[in-house]
């Protein structure tokens, strides 16, 4: 008899308990998986893809990303206009705009943000966005000390003004990047000085900000929590009651997760699974376009390679069709640009063939015929799954097609962005994700002296046609500047591009309004659960 | 005894000094640094960022201060996650870990050490062959396969347990707990058996034995306190690999435990941080050693006159 | 020598007797002689990949199937058991010798000596392991050799403290005792009567370290350290197939197999070793 109570205990504790998704749908809570832990929750010092969707969240920038693509919607600003000349923008702020703590939002307060960001002992990474602003990089390299100099000024307490160093057509699109984002800054100052990394305004408890949620809890390493900010100046768009950010680093993790009824969406889906998703047709698999493109650095600087041929050579054997169809298998497409095709109506005309008799030949008339005599190749990379077989196959096709020697070198992650950045590579993998809608975000990064550009190719003709494309009023003339300067890149090949990725990840059919866009941007106020 | 045990923690004070100062300068060495980052900063930001944490005074500047700080318990801010105190990222990870580490360690005391007993004990037969071969198969199964393995079968076929969390849901303790100490338990079983069988053949248990005392005070009473003795060795380092090495367990299962921020440090290279759970765990390591020689000295009245 | 002479031969007697640790010791051979000839066995290249083909389960042509590239799992276990065993036991080797040096000669002179040596474990067992990899690593280079010392310099450490703990509790028995007051010296008292009664614990545990090794590998292959691709390692294959283990079981469960059946042959090898070196078995 005395059993009885414990078998009872035992049904009890194994009995299936209601699914965080199912409950979670009944009180409009969802549940994120969201990467890395997020570094921190201030906009103007965090960096990476994890902060970026919990800011989206928690603040609101001037103008937000549209969630199915195209031109951006108010934000903070309820609208704006735009000079002839394009070089000035005046922004009218939501008249009911308000901080979480129920203050007005002014632009006093976007004024005082970007003094911020600019401020150099502040120690922003991103400090670059914000370069467009007329005297802005002055005012960072320390140039110029007086901050009403820089072309950001309060016309009144709801009304902005911005003026731009050139008309840059793209300006729009990276006020949605959270850099430009404003920061309450009474409370940033109650809590510490302009340029303190470590104030404790982020806190739960202390941060504010004015987004369509705002924080409730925040435990390291096990998840942040968010929920509806009432003061939000469209908070009855918002349907969402809390959203609860994962921090999940190891993807069958969050796969596990997902399948046990936890998850809501994941951050992404483990390479061996995604195949398998696609073949059974699974309904909450999604493949989203996305801006970014996974290419190989070369080394300009090394002897053998920065001849041309060579670099058009490597290209041509490496048969990237076969690669997305066999090796990384998840919906990514051949790229055949530097650039993803589509970006805000940007289609580069450039190709790329896979011709290894071209290639074999191009080898040849570089003095190497048959690969004979040429030196062994290393390709870096840093340790994940897929980069390997990327890897693998490359190296298998450049033996096969131009009989070179190749080794893999696989390190840590920061060995090989250090070993990026000193120039200590011959061959090195590298992504490249748009941090903002618009070509520039990838073409810029090839000019020389930019310090993402590590392949030590500097062009000066490809210089002059970026500049010049930027100078470009009209969009259909700055394109055609690009796509010149595109095919230029192309031919000089100084980055093989081998595909545009794709965002990967299992969302449930529960949730609604999370719609495709090329940056990954979904917005809390379009987000439902519905069944 | 009370005199050893304070000369032994007073020795603990430059033990942790020698390692924190290895560690300090071994870090610098590495390449990479904190603020690397695919998108790369400007070499001014760097400039900037450096100037923030003090990283532009010399490598002897920056020892001596942060050496005076940690003296006084300021383990510094962490460098990857501004606004955090790498004490206070610790004191958060800190009671996750242990607790998951209690439950590993009770459950891989209490099946090795019976395990081994019996295995010793029952020698030759299939009571010392099953827990064993089961003992070797835990060995060899490291916790990257048996975490999934166990989630798979109870988490998503049987449904049984959640396959993530701690503390969220009912139940989401029992898998990280058995994944963790299932390896442990697997060595102290073999380690018990082996002490066991050496010490069944010593001279004064076999005295015991011709006495007539009956055979379970033989081997409880007088065998285990000298058969023991490998595995109490063992079980010092153990419990403070079992912390250090919780890092799988705790990614496997989403547990926001101290293994994870102690991997993930060097990693990002977050020199404080680093610092920061390497002496935290230098002087687990110490405390854990020295509870085990403790232990032994009480075991084997004859190693306490040493 | 006549004397010790025919211990070892009893010591050789006593195993042949065990049949299990025979057989084990002939399976572990063999296991070593595939290895040694996996370039004139392996039915295919251990690198080359099929894409078109993919992941296969096992088959006439591929008897152990083929991994996500399409490249032949028997051919990769073949050519991973050079790897995986010769660190297996190299790198065991090393830690056991500077183990259980280091662990005797502090248990066997106890005091200061023995304080000294065992801070230095603590201070190594201290340092964070994965810093220590990374400028191994940048400082000599990628190569075999250098994975064992690094292995070595880690597994070591908690071998020193049993073999240390032993010694210990042996100085003080009554039997090594009345020895050191017959006035036997410390060369002679240690190989006659300490060294016989730790085989069996440094037997036991040298076996519990092999495999331990050979998963640390795989971990330091991660870090860039150890077997580049496409060069395979047990570890490694291990690795890879948990991943995809739902998709393409094979994937794991060969490479888990004959790593389960070395280890236990090992097991069975070892113990056999330590009952037949067991100076009180009769």
């Amino acid at each position: 008899m005395k059993i009885f109570p414990f078998i009872l205990l035992f049904v009890i504790s194994c009995s299936k308990s209601i699914s965080p998704v199912d409950s979670g749908f009944e009180n409009q809570i969802m549940h994120i998986a969201n990467g890395s832990e997020p570094q921190g929750l201030d906009p103007h010092i965090v960096t990476g893809v994890p902060e970026h969707r919990l800011i989206t969240s928690l603040c609101e920038g001037l103008v937000i990303t549209n969630p199915k693509g195209g031109p951006n919607l108010p934000g903070a600003a309820e609208s704006w206009d735009i000079s002839d000349d394009g070089l000035v923008y005046t922004f009218h702020l939501q008249p009911l705009a308000k901080w979480s703590n129920g203050e007005e939002v002014t632009a006093e307060d976007f004024v005082w943000s970007w003094m911020r960001i600019l401020t150099p002992s502040l120690g922003s990474q991103y400090p670059d966005m914000l370069y467009y602003v007329k005297n802005a990089a002055a005012y960072h390299m320390g140039e110029i000390n007086d901050f009403s100099l820089v072309g950001i000024k309060a016309l009144n307490s709801k009304t902005l003004e911005i003026t731009l160093e050139q008309p840059y057509s793209f300006f729009l699109k990276i006020l949605s990047h959270y850099s430009t984002y404003a920061v309450p800054k009474n409370v940033v100052l109650a809590h510490g000085s302009i340029d303190d990394r470590n104030g404790a305004w982020t806190r739960p408890g202390n941060f504010v900000c004015n987004g369509p949620m705002q924080l409730k809890s925040w435990e390291l390493n096990k998840s942040i929590v968010a929920e509806k900010n009432p003061y939000y100046w469209d908070a009855e768009k918002v349907t969402l009651n809390e959203m609860h950010f994962y921090p999940i680093v190891n993807e069958s993790t969050e796969d596990r997760m997902f399948r046990a009824g936890q998850l809501h969406a994941t951050y992404s889906v483990p390479q061996e699974k995604c195949p398998v998703y696609i073949k059974e047709n699974n309904p909450n698999l999604r493949i989203d376009p996305y801006v970014g493109v996974y290419f190989y650095r070369i080394n300009t600087q090394n002897p053998v390679l920065k001849d041309k041929r060579i670099r058009q050579a490597l290209a041509y054997s490496i048969d990237r069709e076969q690669i997305v169809k066999r090796v990384s298998q998840c919906g990514q497409s051949p790229a055949d640009s530097f650039t993803p095709p589509g970006i805000d109506g940007y289609f580069p005309d450039t190709q790329i063939p896979f011709d290894p008799e071209l290639a074999a030949q191009l080898l040849t008339e570089a003095g190497f015929p048959a690969g004979e005599g040429f030196p062994k190749l290393e390709i870096l990379f840093n340790t994940q799954e897929g980069h390997r077989k990327i890897a693998l196959a490359v190296q298998q096709m450049w033996q096969k097609y131009l009989g070179i020697e190749v080794e893999l070198v696989n390190t840590d992650w920061k060995v090989y962005l250090s070993r990026e950045m000193v120039g200590d590579f011959q061959i090195s993998r590298a992504g490249w994700i748009g941090d903002y809608e618009d070509p520039n975000t990838f073409l810029d990064l090839m000019r020389p002296n930019r310090g993402n550009n590590k392949t030590g190719w500097e062009n000066e003709k490809y210089d002059e046609l970026i500049i010049k494309a930027n100078a470009q009023s009209n969009q259909e003339n700055r394109y055609a500047v690009l796509r010149e300067a595109e095919k230029l890149l192309i031919d000089e090949m100084p980055v093989l591009p081998i595909y545009i990725y794709v965002r990967q990840f299992l969302l449930s059919t529960d949730v609604k309004g999370w719609d495709p866009n090329p940056t990954d941007t979904h917005h809390p106020k379009f987000i439902t659960l519905e069944r | 005894m009370l005199i050893l045990i304070l000369r032994r923690l007073l020795v603990a004070i430059p033990v942790l000094i020698i390692v924190a100062s290895i560690t300090f300068f071994l870090i610098r060495l590495a390449p990479g640094g904190p603020f690397d980052s695919e998108k790369v900063v400007s070499p001014q930001v760097l400039k900037n960022l450096n100037e923030v944490y003090n990283l532009n005074a010399p490598v002897s500047e920056q020892y001596f201060d942060y050496m005076v700080n940690a003296l006084q318990g300021d383990f510094g801010p962490s460098f990857r996650y501004p606004g955090r105190s790498v004490s206070e990222m610790i004191l958060t990870g800190l009671p996750v870990t242990l607790e998951l580490a209690m439950y590993a360690v009770l459950f891989a005391t209490i099946l090795g050490l019976i395990a081994g007993i019996t295995a010793a004990v029952r020698k030759n037969t299939f009571l010392d062959y099953f827990p064993m071969a089961l003992a070797m198969l835990g060995i060899c199964m490291p916790t990257f396969l048996l975490g999934p393995l166990l989630l798979l079968l109870f988490g998503i076929e049987l449904e049984l347990l959640p396959v993530s969390g701690w503390g969220d849901l009912p139940g989401d303790k029992i898998l990280p707990a058995i994944t963790l100490g299932a390896a442990y338990a697997a060595y102290i079983a073999r380690l018990a058996r082996g002490g066991m069988l050496e010490t069944l053949n010593q001279d004064y248990i076999r005295t015991a034995r011709a006495k007539g005392l009956p055979e379970f005070k033989v081997v409880l009473v007088h065998a285990v306190r000298g058969g023991l003795i490998p595995v109490i060795a063992f079980m010092g380092p153990a419990i403070a690999g079992l912390i250090g090495g919780s890092f799988v367990v705790e990614t496997i299962f989403q547990i926001p435990g101290l293994g994870r921020f102690y991997v993930e440090a060097a990693f990002n290279r977050d020199y404080t941080m680093i610092l920061g759970t390497t002496i935290f765990f230098s002087a687990l390591i110490i405390f854990f050693n020295l509870l085990s020689d403790l232990t032994i000295a009480l075991f084997n009245p004859q190693a306490r006159s040493s | 020598m006549e004397a010790s002479n025919s211990l070892w031969a009893e010591s050789l007697y006593r195993l042949k007797q065990n049949k299990l640790a025979v057989i084990s010791g002939f399976v572990l051979l063999f296991l070593i002689v595939l290895a040694v000839c996996a370039p004139l066995i392996a039915p295919h290249s251990y690198s080359y990949q099929n894409l078109e083909l993919g992941a296969v389960s096992p088959n006439a042509t591929y008897w152990l199937g083929t991994d996500t590239l399409g490249r032949d799992q028997l051919s990769r276990i073949l050519y991973g058991a050079r790897v995986s065993l010769l660190v297996g036991f190299v790198a065991t080797a090393v830690a056991l010798i500077i183990g259980v040096s280091w662990g005797i000669i502090a248990g066997f002179f106890g005091g200061r000596i023995d304080a000294t040596m065992m801070r230095i474990v603590d201070v190594l067992y201290g340092l964070p392991f994965i810093i220590f990899i990374i400028l191994l690593m940048v400082i000599f280079g990628r190569n075999i050799w250098l994975l064992f010392l690094a292995i070595g310099a880690v597994e070591w450490l908690t071998m020193a403290r049993i073999v240390r703990g032993q010694v210990l509790t042996l100085r003080n028995q009554e039997f090594v005792l009345a020895a050191q007051a017959l006035g036997i010296g410390n060369i002679s008292l240690f190989f006659k009567h300490i060294l016989p009664n730790i085989l069996g614990t440094v037997a036991v545990y040298a076996t519990l370290t092999i495999p331990q090794v050979m998963l640390l590998e795989a971990f330091l292959s991660f870090l860039g350290l150890g077997v580049q691709p496409p060069m395979s390692s047990w570890g490694t294959l291990i690795r890879y197939g948990v991943e995809s283990m739902e998709e393409f079981p094979w994937m794991l469960i060969f490479p888990g197999l004959i790593f389960t059946i070395t280890l236990f042959c090992l097991n069975f090898f070892g113990d056999g070793l330590r009952d037949a070196l067991d100076p009180k078995s009769k």
